[in-house]
């Protein structure tokens, strides 16, 4: 049903009753909308997830400590790394690309409006099933308990003997449910970009974002169709008497392992690569410049996607594989440094011989550089076999994937926020906060994820709730739980620029950044239909051959 | 990090990786000093080229308003950091392979000692099946004189879940998987005490699942050897205590030879007192904290899988007089 027929227009004056309101927002099918809940839901679940690190960061303040439970620091890292991924990760980079790709393709909404509301809320529930488990974790044995099987849930951790009650059933399931709904939105995501594209945007002409959302989707689809397999598995493990992984009865634990690696690895693509998509964005526009390379680009993208399927079991290097298997991943793993660093190296090249406005979708942006640049050479060191058997369990491992998850996608998924901002609510966000909230988390993160590397390397293994005094190890932890607070404090000052300047901030027209791409030649918000007449594009910068008749793309491309 | 500069004298910590004592070790700290050195090297050049774009290119006050040249890219500098990278790629590649071939397709010398390493939640079961010792927690092999190397093998299993044996100056870890026997080896060069931990998430206490490697010349491993082929010496003077022992719960789950003790599920305690920790290294092996650990095993590590037996004090005092006595 359109929402025209309801009476409602997106310029209406007159505030609706909060109770229309919230009704408009729950049953809304308009992509904009969606993407909104998606990354408002991401939002609230990373405060939950930070909690949560926070307690676990209180507990290792010092050895021996006993601010939680070995049980407790358990759960809580399990809950912190599914909720991070599955809750904060991915609803963030779709509710990005469900508001944006069907902007900067000059489309009116996506391909399948109501399946992109499904898959929304199927994955608001999969996150509510996750967090029911405190409650109603042990079923009739009584008191509730969150999952404690760790966020790649080994087996036979997972099986009836280790792991009685349903907690370990609420996990399951809750990646089985949001699993459909990410499905459902990477198949919208590729037949909206395939099919609903301006008139004249041929693939070759799409804004490196879509392209890149293009890879990401069908990486979700290849991907997380593994990972629902091996949930039904061990639900058919622990329910209907099968033994899959169940080793007591001679199944394998070394299969859930290549299960969830299959998954797992794609998975930091699906998350990286969205990531790569906002700075090929952003990065020209601060600095005044076309991407550098743009075939390059996409065919880097496509590389690092069809690599990233044949890396999985370098997250399996210690557990006994055959030396050809080892060969062979450290092969392929160190292959995706590649086309990796082409992409650095491109957008270097862009800002290369620019005039770059440091505003702070920028500062997040170069800041981004610089620690996916760490990233991928700690990525190459844990790439080498033989190093990994002495890095891979370590804090070493917990500070590198990290460095990519915070340092790389988070820092760039900040920069989105600051650089859209203004589109998405017409309004421009407080630069000098926007600045703090950078200054505040480069330190922390530096505190926190620089010095997290140290423990690791003397030996010290993650997932222990408690350590031993003299190995050294105790300085490093204080000083990496001091950067939690400088985090905290940054994630507060962000909370604070949004929801201030959403109310106050100062109106932003509908280009504020002298943009080059479609989603800035519409009204800041969009109204609900997006274009009142579809735009017709010859370029790749579609509003630099408007600013500039004299000199447009499309001469050269 | 400072020990890889000074390879050899002061490690940073008791675990740490780059002060390597056995062969496995070296071989890995050896590969990693050249890997760290390409990845500083990669480092320094494109983040030397970040900080001066970020400095040359950034936009000036006095900035004209105009919009900077369009460069849209440039085949040849795209091929140079296309093949420059696939270079180094190969390098590393190659050399990684290298160890990896020296490291796990070693071929061991007849002599070298078989121990199988059981991994059980949360403790180490130690078997040596030639010369008929079984014990836990603590690890005794002979040291390795590198011109005559006396590798030890460590066959690995797991009786209930994931484990990873890591010791990490002596070797990298190898995981323990139920159904899935691995192995690993060391070869240590030095006399001494070698720690470490389970590296592989198993359940509750998984943080106190430690590991301790005694490496003994050969007369003092030959020594241990004879003394843990004995069966307990018993004495009358803790008979109570024995009979405590044998008549609660305890021999369910261990073994005491020469007596009707011959549970497996926990620690053989023939010779208990022949180590130095209890609870895999969570407490030192003194009467007070064995008595501590036999009144609530949770008072020292909560979540273990030794319930507490509820002994009132004096069989409390008479266990823990009987655990003193098996030397």
């Amino acid at each position: 049903m359109s929402t025209e027929s309801m009476g409602w227009t997106a310029t209406t004056d007159v505030p609706r009753p909060l109770v229309e309101r919230l009704h408009h927002w729950v049953t809304t099918v308009d992509h904009k909308r969606l993407g909104i809940l998606y990354v408002v839901y991401a939002l609230i679940f990373l405060v939950v997830g930070g909690i949560e690190a926070t307690l676990m960061r209180i507990q290792l303040i010092r050895p021996h400590n006993a601010f939680v439970s070995p049980q407790a620091f358990n759960q809580l890292f399990t809950m912190h790394g599914t909720t991070m991924i599955f809750f904060v990760a991915m609803p963030m980079v779709f509710g990005f690309a469900n508001y944006l790709v069907p902007l900067m393709i000059g489309a009116r909404d996506m391909a399948f409006p109501r399946l992109n509301a499904f898959s929304f809320w199927m994955t608001a529930f999969g996150g509510l099933l996750l967090y029911f488990s405190i409650v109603g974790g042990y079923g009739l044995y009584g008191a509730g308990g969150a999952p404690d099987v760790g966020w790649f849930a080994y087996a036979p951790l997972t099986a009836k003997t280790f792991s009685p009650g349903h907690s370990t059933d609420f996990w399951t399931l809750s990646l089985l449910v949001s699993g459909v709904g990410s499905i459902g939105t990477a198949v919208n995501l590729i037949a909206t970009i395939l099919c609903l594209r301006c008139p004249g945007m041929t693939l070759g002409k799409m804004p490196l974002l879509a392209w890149m959302n293009l890879t990401m989707a069908g990486l979700v689809i290849l991907a997380v169709g593994p990972l629902t397999a091996a949930q039904l598995m061990l639900v058919v493990d622990r329910y209907l008497g099968g033994h899959f992984f169940d080793t007591q009865a001679g199944g394998s634990a070394v299969v859930w392992m290549h299960f969830f690696w299959v998954f797992g690895h794609p998975e930091v693509y699906v998350l990286a690569i969205p990531a790569f998509a906002f700075a090929s964005e952003i990065i020209p526009v601060f600095s005044r410049k076309a991407i550098f390379g743009y075939p390059v680009m996409v065919a880097a993208t496509l590389a690092i996607g069809f690599i990233s399927m044949s890396v999985w079991a370098h997250h399996m290097f210690t557990v006994g594989m055959t030396s050809l298997a080892n060969t062979f991943f450290v092969l392929s793993t160190m292959a995706i440094a590649v086309p990796t660093g082409i992409k650095i190296f491109n957008w270097l090249a862009t800002m290369w011989g620019g005039k770059i406005s440091f505003r702070t979708p920028m500062l997040f942006a170069t800041a981004f550089l610089f620690q996916f640049l760490i990233a991928g050479l700690t990525g190459v060191m844990l790439s080498s076999a033989p190093f990994n058997w002495q890095l891979s369990g370590s804090y070493f491992v917990v500070a590198h994937f990290h460095y990519v998850i915070v340092g790389a996608i988070l820092f760039m998924v900040f920069a989105a926020f600051y650089y859209w901002f203004p589109k998405v609510s017409g309004r421009m966000y407080d630069e000098r906060l926007g600045k703090l909230h950078f200054w505040l988390f480069v330190i922390g993160f530096h505190l926190t994820f620089d010095f997290m590397h140290v423990p690791g390397l003397l030996g010290m293994p993650r997932r222990i709730y408690t350590y031993e005094p003299g190995r050294g190890w105790d300085v490093w932890n204080l000083i990496v739980t001091i950067g939690v607070l400088f985090q905290s404090a940054a994630v507060l000052v962000f909370v604070a620029n949004l929801v201030l300047s959403w109310f106050r901030g100062q109106p932003a027209g509908s280009d504020p950044w002298d943009g080059w791409t479609l989603e800035w030649s519409t009204t800041s918000p969009p109204p609900e239909y997006n274009y009142a007449v579809l735009p017709v594009v010859r370029s790749r910068r579609p509003l630099w051959d408007l600013k500039h008749p004299e000199d447009p793309d499309w001469k050269y491309e | 990090m400072a020990a890889a500069l000074w390879p050899g004298p002061t490690p940073l910590s008791p675990t740490d990786i780059f002060a390597p004592a056995s062969t496995p070790a070296k071989s890995i700290f050896e590969l990693s000093l050249f890997v760290l050195s390409a990845a500083a090297a990669i480092f320094l050049v494109v983040f030397g080229l970040l900080v001066y774009a970020v400095l040359r290119f950034r936009k000036r006050a006095n900035d004209d308003g105009r919009e900077p040249a369009q460069v849209y890219g440039s085949t040849q500098v795209e091929l140079a950091w296309t093949i420059i990278p696939v270079l180094i790629v190969l390098v590393l590649f190659l050399t990684s392979a290298r160890v990896i071939l020296s490291v796990q397709d070693a071929v061991q010398p007849a002599g070298a000692l078989q121990v199988t390493v059981i991994g059980h939640q949360f403790w180490w079961e130690y078997r040596y099946p030639g010369l008929n010792v079984v014990t836990a927690n603590e690890l005794h092999v002979p040291v390795s004189d590198p011109q005559h190397p006396t590798p030890t093998v460590l066959k690995l299993l797991s009786a209930d879940t994931d484990h990873s044996f890591w010791v990490p100056r002596l070797a990298g870890k190898t995981d323990l998987i139920p159904n899935f026997p691995n192995s690993t080896w060391i070869d240590p060069h030095e006399i001494g005490l070698y720690e470490g931990q389970c590296a592989q998430y198993c359940g509750t206490q998984h943080a106190k699942m430690l590991l301790r490697v005694y490496v003994d010349s050969r007369e003092d491993f030959e020594r241990w050897v004879q003394k843990q082929r004995q069966p307990a010496e018993l004495s009358e003077a803790v008979s109570r205590g024995r009979a405590v022992f044998e008549r609660t719960a305890c021999i369910n789950c261990h073994a005491v030879q020469g007596t009707a003790a011959n549970g497996t599920f926990g620690p053989d305690l023939t010779h208990l007192m022949s180590r130095d920790t209890i609870a895999s290294g969570a407490a030192p092996n003194t009467e007070e904290e064995l008595r501590r650990w036999v009144e609530n095993p949770d008072s020292i590590k909560p979540g273990s899988r030794m319930p507490a037996m509820g002994l009132d004090k004096q069989q409390l005092d008479e266990v823990t007089a009987y655990l003193v006595s098996l030397r």
